[in-house]
C-alpha cells in the first residue's frame, strides 16, 4: 500500500508543478518568449502574499486574491514596456533580458527580505488530511491539484471559447495578419503576461504554504516548470499537467527508494521522456 | 470628396525604396484595379494604405482623415479592411473562427455577418468547423474575403485574390464581387491578370517599379498602352 500512497503523493505534487508551468507555457505559446525570470516571479508573488498576510493578518488565500491583480498589473507593464521590445526574429535578446531580470529580482528580494527562509501560514490546513481508505491525502496537496485543474479548465475556456482567446491564437500564428483584424499584438502580449501572472500568484500561494521559500529558489522552480512544459508538448495545457505529474511521481518514487534521489529522479524522468518523445507527449499539430 | 486618396506616397524596406510618390484615389462606390508585373510595388502600396507599413500622416487620406501614420489596427477600425496576398488564414483557427476574428477591432452594423458570408459562399458554412488551412486554395480565399468583409468595411482591399487558383475557381470568386459592391463596399483589386482586372474595375491604375505609369477606364485604355505601362517602353 505504500506504493499507492507514493504514487498519489506524486500525482498531487504534479499539480503544483503544473501550476509553476502553466504561466510559462502561456507566454511561450503565444509569443515564443522564454521567460527565464518565471521562477523568480513566483517567488516575488510568494513574498507579496507574505507581506499582505503579515500586514493585515488575512488568510493567505485572501491575500493571494489581493496580490493577483497587482501581479497581473506588473506583468502587463513588464511585457508592454520591457519584454515587447526584445521580441523579434532573434531569440537571444529576450533570454538575456529575462536572465538579467531573474538576477535583479533575486537580489532585490535578498535586499528586502534577507536570505532567511519564510513560509505562508496555512493554519490548520497545513496538517489536515482526508482518509480515502487505501490512502490518506493531505487537504493542501489535494487543493493544489484541484486548483491546477481549475486553472487549466478556465484557461482552455478562455483560449477556445472567447474572442480574446481567438485573438491570442491568431496573434500567435501571425501577428501582422492579426493586426489587419484590428488586433494590437503588443496589447495582446501584455494581456497574456498579465494572465500568466495570475497563475503565478496561484502557484506562489501553494508553494508558500507547502514548503519554505527564500529569494534564491526561483531558478529551480523554473527548471521544474520547463520540464513539465516540454514533457507535455509545447502548447497543450493538459500536456503540461501530465508533465507535472510525471515529474512529481518520479520525484516521490525516487525519494521512496532513496531520499537523496528525489530531485535527480525528476530530471531523469524528463530525459527519458525526451529520449522517446522528443516533441513531448502531446505536441501541437501546427507549429 | 474621394473615399481614399494617397498623396506622394513613398515606402521603404530598409534602404530599398519600393514606392516613389504614388497618387491614387478611390471614389465612394467605385471599384479600382491596380495592375502591374511582379515586383511593381502593388502589395507594398496595399500594405502602406492598410497601415502595415507606416507613412507620413498626410500621405494616405481616408474619408477626409489623415491615416498614413496610424497602425494597421487603427486603420482597420476606421473601416478599411484588407484581404492580404497569399490569404494568410490563421492555422490554429477553424473556418468559423477565422471569419469571426475579422471583426475583432470593429463591430460595425451593416450587411455582412457570419450568416451573410455563409450565404455568399455556402461551402464555408458546410466546412465551418474544419481548420482554416484544411480547405482548398479557392475555399481559403473565400474565407480570407469573408474575414475582411465581416467588419463591414467602407473599403475593401483585395491583393491578388486569384493568385495560384484555377480559372474556374477564379471565376467563382469573382462572381461574388458584384454582391460585395451592391452591399455598399468600395473596392480595390490588385491583379497581375489584366483581363480579370479590366472586367471588374471602373478604373485602372498600372504600376511599374514603384510608380503609377498609367491611369484610365477599361474602355479607354488600349492593349498597347497597358502593355507599355506594364512592361515599360524601350523608347
Ligand atoms: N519585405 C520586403 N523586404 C524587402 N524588399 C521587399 C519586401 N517586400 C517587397 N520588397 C520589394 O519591393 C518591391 C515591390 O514588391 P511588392 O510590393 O511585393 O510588389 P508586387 O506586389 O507588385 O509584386 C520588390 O522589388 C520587392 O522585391
Ligand atoms: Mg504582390
Amino acid at each position: 500500500m505504500i506504493w499507492i500512497d507514493t504514487l498519489v503523493q506524486g500525482v498531487l505534487l504534479g499539480g503544483l508543478y503544473a501550476l509553476f508551468a502553466v504561466g510559462l507555457s502561456i507566454v511561450f505559446g503565444i509569443m515564443r518568449l522564454v521567460n527565464l525570470a518565471h521562477g523568480d516571479l513566483i517567488v516575488v508573488a510568494a513574498y507579496l502574499i507574505l507581506v499582505l498576510v503579515s500586514l493585515t493578518g488575512l488568510s493567505p488565500f485572501v491575500a493571494a486574491l489581493l496580490a493577483a491583480p497587482a501581479m497581473a498589473g506588473a506583468g502587463w507593464l513588464l511585457q508592454r514596456h520591457v519584454l515587447n521590445r526584445t521580441l523579434g526574429t532573434d531569440i537571444l535578446p529576450p533570454l538575456l533580458v529575462t536572465f538579467g531580470l531573474s538576477i535583479a529580482l533575486q537580489n532585490a528580494l535578498l535586499e528586502g527580505f534577507s536570505a532567511d527562509s519564510q513560509r505562508l501560514p496555512a493554519g490548520p490546513l497545513a496538517t489536515a488530511s482526508l482518509d480515502l481508505g487505501a490512502v490518506t491525502v493531505g487537504v493542501l496537496p489535494l487543493l493544489t491539484f484541484a486548483s491546477a485543474i481549475a486553472v487549466i479548465l478556465a484557461l482552455n475556456w478562455l483560449f477556445y471559447r472567447t474572442e480574446l482567446g481567438r485573438a491570442f491564437r491568431a496573434t500567435s500564428d501571425d501577428a501582422v495578419t492579426a493586426s489587419l483584424m484590428g488586433i494590437r499584438p503588443a496589447t495582446i502580449f501584455a494581456t497574456a503576461t498579465a494572465i500568466a501572472m495570475l497563475v503565478v500568484t496561484v502557484a506562489a500561494l501553494y508553494l508558500g504554504m507547502r514548503s519554505n521559500f527564500d529569494p534564491n529558489i526561483g531558478p529551480a522552480r523554473l527548471i521544474y516548470a520547463f520540464e513539465a512544459v516540454i514533457i507535455g508538448g509545447l502548447g497543450s495545457l493538459w500536456g503540461t499537467l501530465a508533465g507535472g505529474i510525471i515529474i512529481g511521481v518520479a520525484q516521490t518514487v525516487g525519494a521512496a527508494i532513496n531520499p537523496e534521489w528525489q530531485i535527480l529522479a525528476g530530471h531523469v524522468a524528463f530525459l527519458v521522456v525526451l529520449l522517446f518523445r522528443p516533441r513531448g507527449l502531446f505536441p501541437r499539430a501546427v507549429d | 470628396m474621394s473615399l481614399l486618396s494617397t498623396h506622394g506616397l513613398t515606402a521603404h524596406y530598409g534602404d530599398f525604396q519600393a514606392l516613389f510618390g504614388v497618387d491614387i484615389r478611390v471614389e465612394p462606390g467605385e471599384a479600382v484595379a491596380i495592375i502591374g508585373a511582379n515586383g511593381a510595388g502593388k502589395t507594398t502600396l496595399m500594405r502602406s494604405i492598410a497601415g502595415v507599413l507606416r507613412s507620413a500622416p498626410g500621405e494616405v487620406v481616408f474619408r477626409g482623415r489623415e491615416i498614413g501614420a496610424l497602425d494597421a489596427a487603427a486603420v482597420m477600425g476606421a473601416g478599411l479592411a484588407m484581404v492580404p496576398e497569399g490569404r494568410r488564414l490563421f492555422p490554429s483557427l477553424s473556418v468559423e473562427e477565422n471569419l469571426q476574428i475579422g471583426c475583432y477591432g470593429r463591430k460595425a452594423p451593416g450587411p455582412w455577418s457570419l450568416d451573410a458570408i455563409y450565404d455568399l459562399f455556402p461551402i464555408l458554412g458546410e466546412r465551418r468547423h474544419a481548420p482554416g488551412t484544411a480547405l482548398s486554395g479557392g475555399q481559403q480565399q473565400m474565407v480570407a474575403i469573408g474575414r475582411a468583409l465581416i467588419s463591414n468595411p467602407d473599403l475593401l482591399l483585395c491583393d491578388e485574390i486569384s493568385l495560384g487558383l484555377a480559372p474556374v475557381v477564379i471565376r467563382d470568386i469573382y462572381a461574388a464581387v458584384p454582391r460585395i459592391r451592391e452591399a455598399g463596399a468600395s473596392l480595390v483589386v490588385v491583379e497581375q491578370d489584366i483581363g480579370q482586372a479590366l472586367k471588374v474595375a471602373d478604373r485602372v491604375y498600372c504600376m511599374m517599379e514603384g510608380r503609377v505609369t498609367l491611369e484610365g477606364t477599361p474602355d479607354t485604355l488600349s492593349r498597347e498602352a497597358i502593355h507599355d505601362a506594364y512592361f515599360g517602353v524601350s523608347a
